[in-house]
């Protein structure tokens, strides 16, 4: 089934790297080569694997090869694939928004809050709405932290409060105004049927409608969350895959700082 | 008792389960006293009150709530129900429907006596314990006849939202190779008071428990069982606010494994302890009855609290959950006690520790059928690295004899499970099992060596941690945050308003009928 151990097929293309039009790599510049597996709603059999061969050169594949296929059961079967990818980016020309901070350990955070700052910094978090995982914003807030990252109940000059999951956006607000927080910061893991865009902007209104929006950071994160998209809802700033308690600590020692004109 | 491989002190093992029983026995004589509005609800559904008023209101809840309301709920609801029986002469489900048309009062009639209102419940409830045990006999049937997968039982979860896709979802893991299928529930429903109803299509990250949803997976997985010649388990959630309403509609759908944890809620979903506790008992007395394996979540602790460091406190969780089930009458076989692979992969010898904790959960408690989940904490992303790091989780279960394995699937912390996630896992798990079949009966431990050094240290911190519960108790060690490095105040959390303390004549039958004589034989 495998299209043999070597490629023998003559390279009859540029093999020359060109940033402005630039496409995966497999072993040779250029080459294109793409990995994908994906399973169609179809029996098993010859059928199966022309369509999946014609839907890989609709998605912009040269040479389509299906490797493997397996009916998982009547009706679907699953392939493992590759193929040359035709298109190209331009990647002399991206621009990706990202949070403008230098991320500092958690010592470094502390002297620049001391410093910067003169008191403790405050910050509620929580996972609000439906969402039951704590798993991200443990991640940030505990004192344990996440992958050798303490999280910012460590640090000496945060004020961390971690709410937990399923609270409420009003409750959340409510805390904020309580403990008067500098910061709120919210996670969001379930994301099934966007339930999280809609809980993020509900957040978003309430505090506006409550005269809060430019009085506080308001931050985001999950591992589907990006920075882009927290712009787009409303926030300061979002965190994503691969980020810890330091990118976002540093951030809203920054960013207060910054607010606060020093 | 077989030779300890990890060269364990059974001495030391029988000290802590004394240690463990002392803590439960605590919890049990408050427990003794309490009942609630969910274990009202269920006693309400045990004599055949189900379906929803005009607004969608389950009829159990109209009717606890209304004589709540009348704060007349300390004898329990069934003393009422039954002389409204013995007056009316109408079936405990039609008592129901008046009372939620607002036609009937069952608090302002005129008494005929306990022992006469006791009376006309029978056939009520005579009707639902002969279902249920005509639901075991169903499941025992399948066994002798079609068969079973071996152990561990590949186990693996479908969580469309839609009980129909489900459907497709769950046949087509079955034909895989699946042994169990657990329905994972809508996000949230373990803070609603109260079970919906009917056939759902609709739910975030999961699909609502209802009983019709049970009822339609269970006729799922019974043709695809005929079809591939092996009994399919079907797998819920017994937890939140309405434990023992979901165990009893699961014992009268044939439901076989139930995820059934105080501990578990308390921790994650910030349910009031003492309404969890009362309700959890009623709920393991309930599936040990219906011959249901229940599996404690310890797993979850890990994805808080750091696996290596926090072992022990696995270990004794199981061990206070081992004699809380006992206290329901639960045979040791119905017991999947839970444990995870939870530790870093980056820790060196990471696999030896996995391997030691998984052998000594083995050796602690050898009849019972262990609830083994995979990594999660640590799955990045990286579905290459996941797909290992799933493979080293299914040769612990097969070289340590685990009972059911909830398989990781390499797209875990991205999506819930495709179709082809659910085929290569399980592909994984067969390959690793057969090709590794009997390596436990074959390979022996160093002495003092790594693993034999582990288990000990991890066994003797459990030990320590019992003995500072049995002083203080399981509901102030919760206060402290032992578990999961969470606290939880006593009187905290949700659903503590639906704990009351027992009347003079309260009245409960099915503790007493169905206490351990249920059961697997």
């Amino acid at each position: 089934m495998s299209g043999g151990l070597y490629s023998m097929e003559s390279k009859d293309f540029d093999t020359k790297l060109d940033l402005a039009k630039v496409k995966p790599y497999g072993d040779t510049m250029n080459d294109g080569k793409t990995q994908m597996s994906f399973t169609l709603p179809v029996p098993c059999g010859d059928e199966a694997i022309e369509a999946a061969k014609q839907l890989m050169k609709k998605m912009g594949f040269e040479n389509p090869q299906v490797v493997y296929y397996k009916e998982l059961t009547k009706g679907f079967t699953f392939f493992n694939c590759y193929g040359s990818c035709t298109h190209t980016v331009d990647y002399t020309t991206i621009h990706v928004p990202k949070v403008e901070s230098n991320t500092m350990d958690m010592h470094q955070t502390d002297e620049f809050i001391k410093e910067k700052i003169g008191r403790k910094i405050v910050v509620v978090g929580a996972s609000t709405g439906t969402d039951a995982h704590t798993v991200g914003i443990d991640a940030i807030m505990n004192m344990k932290g996440y992958a050798g990252h303490y999280g910012m109940e460590r640090y000496e000059m945060i004020e961390a409060l971690n709410m937990g999951a399923q609270v409420l956006n009003e409750d959340f607000i409510a805390k904020a105004i309580e403990i008067n927080a500098d910061a709120l910061i919210v996670s969001q893991t379930v994301t099934q049927k966007d339930v999280h865009i809609k809980n993020l902007t509900e957040l978003v209104e309430m505090l506006e409608a409550e005269g809060l929006r430019d009085k506080v950071i308001l931050c985001c994160g999950g591992a589907r969350i990006t920075h882009e998209l927290a712009k787009e809802l409303g926030y300061d700033a979002g965190f994503g895959m691969n980020t810890y308690a330091d990118d976002v600590a540093s951030y809203i020692a920054q960013e207060l700082a910054r607010r606060m004109g020093k | 008792m077989e030779k300890s491989k990890l060269g364990l002190d059974f001495k030391k093992v029988a000290h802590a389960k004394d240690l463990a029983k002392t803590i439960s026995d605590q919890v049990q004589s408050f427990v003794d006293c309490y009942s609630t509005v969910a274990c009202e609800r269920t006693l309400c559904r045990l004599v055949g009150i189900d379906g929803v008023d005009a607004n969608g209101v389950p009829l159990p809840n109209v009717v606890v709530d209304f004589v709540k309301d009348k704060g007349m709920l300390s004898n329990g609801v069934l003393l009422l129900l039954g002389n409204a029986v013995l007056h009316t002469g109408c079936t405990p489900c039609q008592i129901a429907e008046q009372m939620a048309e607002g036609r009937l009062d069952i608090t302002a009639l005129p008494q005929h006596g306990l022992d006469k209102a006791k009376e006309a419940l029978t056939p009520f409830i005579n009707s639902s314990i002969e279902k249920i045990k005509a639901n075991r006999q169903r499941r025992e049937n399948y066994i002798a006849t079609i068969g079973e997968g071996s152990r561990p039982y590949l186990y693996v979860i479908v969580a469309t939202g839609n009980i129909y896709e489900d459907v497709v979802q769950a046949q087509a893991a079955a034909r895989q190779g699946a042994d169990i299928i657990a329905v994972i529930r809508t996000t949230g429903q373990s803070l609603l008071d109260y079970v919906p109803y009917g056939a759902t299509t609709e739910g975030f990250g999961g699909t609502f428990a209802t009983q019709e949803n049970f009822r339609i997976m269970r006729k799922a997985l019974d043709e695809v069982g005929e079809e591939v010649g092996r009994y399919i388990r079907l797998c819920n959630y017994c937890s939140g606010l309405c434990m023992p309403e979901i165990a009893v509609m699961g014992a009268l759908e044939g439901l076989d494994v139930m995820l059934n944890d105080a501990l578990y809620g308390i921790l994650f979903r910030d349910i009031n302890m003492q309404r969890t506790l009362v309700d959890q008992f009623f709920s393991r007395v309930i599936n040990g009855f219906a011959g249901v394996i229940i599996n404690t979540g310890e797993d979850n602790y890990l994805t808080t609290a750091d696996a290596y460091e926090q072992a022990h406190t696995v270990l004794a969780s199981d061990l206070i959950n081992e004699q809380l089930a006992f206290a329901a009458g639960l045979p040791e076989e119905q017991m999947g006690l839970g444990h995870a692979f939870e530790m870093t992969p980056d820790l060196e010898n990471g696999f030896l520790y996995e391997l030691a904790q998984a052998q000594m959960i083995r050796e602690i408690f050898p009849n019972a059928p262990l609830k083994y989940m995979p990594p999660t904490k640590f799955m990045t992303g990286n579905i290459f690295r996941g797909h290992i790091q799933d493979a080293l989780f299914n040769e612990i279960a097969i070289w340590t004899g685990q009972g059911l394995q909830l398989l990781g699937m390499m797209t875990e912390a991205i999506h819930t499970p495709f179709m082809s996630d659910r085929y290569l896992s399980i592909e994984n798990a067969k390959y690793i099992f057969n090709n590794m079949k009997n390596i436990g009966d074959d390979l022996e431990f160093k002495k003092d060596g790594i693993m034999q050094t582990r288990a000990k240290q991890v066994l003797d911190n459990a030990i320590e941690l019992l003995e500072k519960m049995t002083e203080e108790g399981l509901f102030t060690a919760l206060e402290k945050g032992i578990f999961a490095d969470v606290k939880r105040p006593r009187n905290g959390g949700k659903g503590l308003d639906g704990v009351f303390e027992k009347g003079e004549h309260y009245y409960n039958p099915f503790i007493e009928l169905m206490k351990g004589k249920g059961g697997q034989r």
